[in-house]
């Protein structure tokens, strides 16, 4: 057990090394950094003396060092990524980890509230649906799962702004100001999930109620709701609260068309407007802090699996 | 006349033990998906999807007569269903804030989201199959290697990786499919590797090695082919995900530039009238929406045809 923890622990380590090569390369993908950060009309002159002045001319492996560690050459002073200096954005005259960190309460937000209403839809939906399975309910609850994982999150975004915002006026359809503002975001984020987690709830719940424990509950003569939450629910949950784990983490980088649509000041909406006006620093720092949290949670809940199953610690 | 007896007595004996053998896989393929209304009516949906695809100028002709290039900006917001304007011009969809015609422009955009889709798939599972079976069947440092690689891609942001690549190298047709292939291999590889390793334990691969078959003859002869029918069905399964995400960077503006028709750039105009022209967002997300489904519905038949252990793997 402590063995197969290290080594997720290092793995994840390393992971997050190959994550800072990728997004450190990420300004080098076009050959010259200067190109990309400048701004379009600059002069080839302009550029050159841009690159020499932030290092950019030195060979990649100094540049790559310099990137973790820091430098300083009396025009760009870094501290290096390994205390979080991803360098200063330039549009907003701050150093962009402080406004990634700023804007990220915001998406947290966003990501919980729509991962609670996904859990809140498909557990039941789920249930209902294997429990009475070819029955109406089923019929609807496949149907609508079917059509959540094929519709392109940011069109539902607008339906629901001309049906709520514009048509019935409803709910108001962007900013933050309280916690309303919230509802409309959180239904377009959690779309995919929810039909997700629906989808993996049902099979989990067709596949325990044939086993042979659930014969033998019923069998007993327990109450049937009895039986489906706590006999078979329970044991359909493990991969269920898996899934969980895992689409949080994706939901908090991929929340950035529905921040778009409705002016979520999230960490998805600074990172559009930083790729707008190519302020890169606060991109590379937004890249690294989801994957970071990304790989954290993934860590987390094969940790916490392990220490549920432990043969898996073993294989 | 005897000629004609003799080629019929004969005929028949040749026939005969090829209906014993029982029907060929892709005549079972055949068989089910007759069977399912649901993947039919997808299957001829796309094939006209695909047709449009193909020969747009002459759907946009038969249809409504109008282009959808042409700025007319006597006829802007026209409201659907049709409106003639001064020059006899019908508008089933209406039009959008340059007049142009919706319909037509739906018609145009299937083109980007097919090539980008399909040409994305490809690349990918080229890449992913590579990578998965060098992975499964060499197995140690390269394993290792491979499979971090896979982690730190998983962990990073997709739509934000993607955004940046084709912001950073430049929106064209090329970049957009590179950008959502460079993250879409992983999905290939993760499952291609664990096939690999099941399918190399296998006699005939343990026996080729013993009478001394090269390296790339057992990759290609002995292992590619059964590692082909899970990569089939996840391109298939991955398409409509693809073509969403196309979608998706149109919309936000990384996508293929205008004046290249694309759903998700119509999406992105659309947003900006939700409260006075709804109907220049609504009809594009339409058909963007039943274009994702039916590819998932084949996808879910294609599935269960060619490789119903794939259920598990890519719920």
């Amino acid at each position: 057990m402590r063995a197969y923890v290290i080594r997720r622990c290092l793995q994840s380590i390393i992971v997050i090394n190959i994550v800072l090569v990728i997004v450190f390369l990420m300004l080098h993908m076009s050959g010259s950094p200067g190109d990309v950060l400048m701004p379009e009309d600059s002069s080839l002159e302009d550029i050159e003396e841009f690159n020499k002045a932030h290092g950019f001319d030195q060979p990649l492996h100094v540049q790559y060092y310099r990137f973790i560690f820091g430098f300083d050459n009396g025009v760009v002073k870094s501290k290096g990524v390994i205390f979080g200096d991803f360098g200063y954005s330039y549009r907003h005259e701050l150093p962009a980890h402080e406004l990634v960190f700023e804007h990220f309460p915001a998406t947290i937000d966003l990501a919980l509230t729509a991962v609670v209403i996904s859990i809140l839809v498909a557990i039941p939906a789920g249930v209902l649906s294997a429990t009475f399975r070819n029955s109406w309910i089923d019929y609807v609850s496949s149907i609508g799962s079917m059509f959540g994982q094929s519709m392109p999150n940011f069109w539902l975004g607008l339906m629901l702004i001309i049906f709520f915002s514009v048509y019935l006026d409803l709910f108001p359809s962007s900013g933050y100001e309280s916690p309303i503002y919230i509802v409309l975001p959180a239904l377009t984020a959690g779309l995919y999930q929810t039909a997700r987690i629906t989808r993996v709830v049902r099979a989990g719940m067709l596949e325990v109620l044939g086993s042979e424990y659930i014969t033998t509950a019923r069998s007993k003569g327990i109450v049937e709701w009895i039986v489906i939450m706590r006999h078979a629910l329970k044991n359909a949950a493990i991969p269920v609260v898996t899934l969980i784990g895992l689409e949080l983490g994706v939901l908090l980088g991929g929340t950035v068309v529905t921040e778009v649509i409705f002016a979520w000041p999230g960490v998805g909406f600074l990172v559009i407007d930083a790729i707008n006006n190519q302020d890169y620093p606060i991109v590379q720092a937004a890249v690294t802090l989801l994957a970071t949290i990304f790989v954290f949670i993934n860590l987390l809940v094969d940790l916490i699996y392990a220490w549920l199953d432990p043969r898996i610690a073993y294989s | 006349m005897t000629s004609g007896l003799n080629t019929s007595t004969i005929k028949n004996p040749i026939e005969e033990p090829e209906e014993r053998r029982g029907p060929t896989n892709s005549q079972l393929a055949w068989e089910d998906l007759k069977k399912r209304p649901p993947a039919m009516i997808s299957l001829i949906f796309l094939i006209i999807i695909c047709l449009w695809a193909i020969f747009p100028s002459f759907f946009t002709a038969i249809f409504t007569g109008n282009d959808a290039f042409e700025i007319n900006l006597r006829c802007c917001y026209l409201k659907p269903p049709g409106f003639t304007d001064v020059n006899g011009n019908y508008y089933l969809l209406g039009t959008d804030q340059q007049g142009r015609d919706v319909l037509s422009r739906v018609i145009w955009g299937s083109r980007v989201s097919l090539i980008v889709g399909i040409a994305a798939v490809f690349l990918s599972g080229c890449i992913g199959v590579t990578l998965g079976m060098v992975a499964g069947y060499f197995g140690g440092i390269v394993d290792t290697i491979i499979s971090r690689i896979i982690d730190s891609a998983l962990a990073i942001p997709f739509i934000l990786l993607a955004l940046s690549m084709v912001a950073i190298l430049g929106p064209s047709l090329q970049n957009v499919i590179l950008a959502i292939a460079v993250r879409t291999w992983i999905v290939y590889a993760r499952v291609i590797r664990g096939t690999v390793l099941s399918v190399k334990e296998n006699e005939f691969v343990v026996g080729a090695k013993a009478v001394g078959s090269r390296t790339n003859r057992i990759m290609f002869r002995h292992i590619l082919p059964n590692v082909l029918s899970p990569a089939i069905v996840i391109g298939t399964l991955y398409l409509g995900r693809m073509i969403i995400i196309e979608s998706a960077l149109s919309f936000l503006g990384v996508g293929v530039p205008p004046p290249t028709p694309t759903w998700g750039g119509m999406l992105a105009h659309g947003r900006e009238f939700l409260d006075t022209a709804w109907w220049i967002a609504f009809f594009p997300g339409v058909v963007l929406m039943i274009t994702v489904l039916s590819v998932n519905l084949l996808g879910d038949w294609l599935r269960d045809a060619l490789d119903p252990k794939m259920k598990r793997l890519t719920d």
